[in-house]
């Protein structure tokens, strides 16, 4: 056991502190459109955000392996630069680099499957935030088998021509694009009729409407298409190939739902809070029932946290078995920290129920809206039965439910 | 950066399973429990300490291997496993932690080369130190001990008896003096043995450095705590292992019953539960061995963790296997009774959490 990084990584940490010791208090000229990246909103140093993105891939804090032809640094990959720049930043609240889909999943699955037209063309722009992607992939009928669904497209005169309809589209509102998935071989099986469109938002035919979920933010969108056309090389992978180039990026999106720092960080924001809050003119941490829960939750986290550890020693030394100890953190992330958020509104009581701007509200009504916000993380990415399906099945190798129906 | 065991450590906690394995199977756990079957249970004890597990903490200038508590975390994972009718907590980690913080130098030397030759075996009684109740009171004066501890652990082979008094002052008491009474305890657990033990104007060998400092009996029962916390993890793997196994065996309306979604949830819900308590112990014991401030969070945490887990895991691995679960025929309650008895051991969850909030500061 060694949880040391050694001095190359001790050096990088002191650049590190002092790059975000230089850009404290930085704040943005434009909107954030990240959900719950946080505000940054006093300070004096004001910039966009992609000229920010533009700073931390200069530096190498951002698309660090992604080559510079296509807009990254064109360094190696190193996941424990990574974590350091990212607990770094966390530290001292300087804006992390944006994220979203088409970051975090379309960027890795065109550097591994796309054309080098479709490198040359989107991930530079992608990078610096210039072109947000959503996601086209869930429907009204195609949730949990999302593999049975039926968004149209045919190849009619060296176009695609869309029809149907995406359900559960996080930030369509704002995005120039779409990578969606679309159902181009109609006679073929369920999984192998599927291609992985790129589609631009303002074609015409495209009809957006909001989705408001249950913090009461148009978090989501369902998106109409009505015989939208797009040229036939907007296409990732081959005809049918669609499903293979998905699962590539769904592995990089069930990784990201659960960040074991942004947990410990909460979890020390709600010790702050019990602190401070008083029931019968006693502290709230001085009141044994709520003082054994908080140390449960502290020792759920700690043992959370401990075993990220665990997962990233598997990534930089070979010979470690971390299966399992991979497959459950989506699972047990989300619902963890769904309850850290609920026992934290649980020892205000009745003022834990306050939202919006009410009066003695407490830490701007967060407690509430990441409730809820971890409740619709456990379901999305995969709900939590369907994490346990994958653990038990791939993981523990039991037997698979024997298949009542074949086909699309 | 590496996060998890050595090669080494593997080694020695493979060569304990396997020594279990074949030389304790279901029928001889039985045996020894149920027939108290001397001869059987000394035989794996003479094994046991061939394989060196008594020695692990003792430092190589008095006669042991002196290597660390990941490696007994190790090794106490594979004696929960196996079920293992053996002490090995008390004797051969807190025994040894506890004389290498609190004793003098005399005391260190004279005590530590008798254990590493196994002339000295300890038990140990601390109940009083970390959670004391109505039945007990004990105390120091001069050289002499009165009053009752009374859940002593590790008695099997033991020669002298390690006791706390209410303020962390440990004594040693032979068992060859006179003025001691030892009643037996019988708790749920019948693969070990456990003690009440009265001491009236019995003569004690108080560990110097105790009378002015906590930090012997702070860094045993640290310790303690990691390696039970190690036993139950190991007994929780064996539960959820033969859970699995049965489900994909047992048949019922003409499918394993494995591949039912109640089933299957239940297993990668333990599985998932199970996985992040590796983590949290092995890192306890790095903490504890390389002094970290948190040392004690982590412990409290492993412990009372781990033992939440393991009583959820009890449960559900016995219900996986449907009525059989509940018979003896199967044995499956020897680690259900285990789990249950460790979580009990050197603080139950809720004592254990409230000390790693008063550690923090809260």
């Amino acid at each position: 056991m060694d949880l040391n990084f050694g001095k190359k990584y001790k050096d990088f940490t002191k650049e590190v502190k002092d790059f975000c010791k230089k850009y404290k208090g930085i704040h943005f000229i434009d909107s954030s459109k990240v959900p719950l990246s946080g505000s940054f909103q006093s300070g004096e140093i004001k910039m966009t955000r992609s000229d920010w993105q533009k700073i931390l891939i200069e530096k190498g804090y951002f698309a660090r392996s992604i080559p510079s032809e296509y807009g990254g640094y064109g360094g190696e990959s190193d996941i424990i630069k990574s974590r350091i720049i990212a607990e770094e930043f966390a530290k001292s609240k300087i804006p992390p680099p944006m994220g979203g889909q088409g970051i975090d999943m379309l960027v890795p699955t065109l550097l591994e499957l796309g054309t080098e037209e479709q490198k040359q063309k989107y991930i530079k722009p992608t990078l610096h935030g210039e072109i947000i992607w959503c996601q086209g992939y869930s429907e009204p009928n195609a949730g949990s088998d999302l593999a049975s669904l039926q968004t149209k497209g045919e190849l009619i005169d060296g176009n695609w021509v869309i029809n149907g309809q995406k359900i559960w589209t996080s930030t369509a509102q704002y995005s120039q694009m779409m990578f969606c998935l679309v159902r181009t071989e109609p006679n073929a099986s369920k999984h192998a009729g599927i291609s992985y469109l790129l589609i631009p938002m303002d074609t015409p035919g495209i009809e957006i409407r909001p989705l408001v979920d249950m913090t009461l933010n148009a978090g989501f969108n369902e998106v109409f298409f009505t015989d939208v056309t797009i040229p036939e090389e907007n296409i990732v992978g081959k005809r049918g190939e669609g499903w293979a180039v998905a699962n590539a990026t769904l592995s990089h999106e069930r990784g990201s739902l659960s960040d074991p720092n942004a947990m410990m960080n909460r979890l020390n924001s709600l010790i702050d809070r019990m602190k401070k809050e008083t029931i019968n003119g006693e502290k709230v941490i001085n009141n044994p029932v709520y003082r054994d829960k908080l140390m449960k939750i502290q020792g759920k986290v700690i043992a959370f946290q401990s075993n990220s550890l665990r997962v990233l020693s598997a990534k930089l030394n070979k010979n470690q078995d971390v299966k399992i100890a991979g497959m459950i953190q989506k699972l047990v992330g989300t619902e963890l920290r769904h309850e850290l958020e609920g026992f934290a509104i649980d020892i205000m009581g009745e003022l834990g129920t306050l939202y919006e701007n009410s009066p003695n509200i407490r830490d701007g009504g967060s407690w509430q809206i990441a409730y809820m916000y971890f409740l619709g993380l456990i379901i999305g990415g995969g709900t939590s039965q369907i994490q346990k399906n994958i653990i038990s099945e791939r993981g523990l190798g039991m037997p698979k439910e024997p298949k009542v129906q074949q086909g699309a | 950066m590496y996060f998890g065991l050595s090669e080494d450590q593997i080694f020695f906690q493979d060569n304990v399973k396997k020594f279990l394995e074949d030389n304790a199977p279901i029928d001889v756990i039985r045996k020894i429990a149920n027939e108290d079957d001397k001869t059987s249970k000394e035989d794996l004890h003479k094994g046991i300490i061939t394989l060196g597990i008594n020695n692990i903490l003792i430092p190589e200038e008095n006669g042991g291997l002196g290597l660390d508590l990941l490696f007994a975390t190790a090794v106490s994972q594979s004696l929960g496993e196996g079920i293992a009718t053996l002490p090995f907590t008390g004797s051969y980690v807190m025994a040894p932690i506890a004389i290498k913080y609190g004793a003098n130098e005399e005391q260190r030397n004279f005590y530590l080369n008798e254990m590493s030759n196994n002339n000295i075996n300890f038990s140990i009684g601390f109940s009083e130190f970390f959670g004391s109740r109505n039945e007990s009171e004990l105390s120091f004066s001069k050289n002499k001990v009165n009053g009752k501890t009374f859940f002593v652990m590790d008695f099997d082979y033991a020669t002298h008896i390690m006791v706390s008094n209410k303020d962390g002052q440990l004594g040693i008491v032979s068992l060859e003096s006179t003025g001691i009474e030892i009643v037996d305890l019988i708790t749920v657990d019948k693969t070990r043995v456990f003690k009440e033990i009265i001491f009236k104007n019995t003569g004690v060998d108080i560990l110097e450095n105790t009378l002015s400092s906590k930090e012997a009996v702070d860094n045993a029962i640290d310790a303690g705590r990691i390696v039970i916390a190690a036993d139950s993890l190991g007994a929780s793997k064996a539960m959820l292992d033969k859970a699995i196994e049965y489900s994909k065996e047992r048949k019922q309306f003409n499918r394993a019953i494995g591949s039912f979604q109640a089933v299957k949830h239940m297993c990668a819900e333990m599985a998932a539960e199970l996985e992040p308590c590796y983590s949290i112990l092995w890192h306890a014991a790095h903490s504890f061995d390389s002094n970290e401030k948190n040392k004690k969070i982590m412990a409290c945490h492993a412990k009372s963790h781990i033992s939440d887990i393991s009583k959820m895991i009890s449960k559900k691995a016995t219900e996986v296997h449907g009525g059989m679960g509940f018979t003896d025929l199967l044995g499956l309650h020897y680690w259900f009774k285990r789990i249950g008895v460790n979580r009990q051991m050197l603080g139950s969850p809720e004592i254990v959490r409230e000390e790693a909030a008063k550690s923090q500061g809260l």
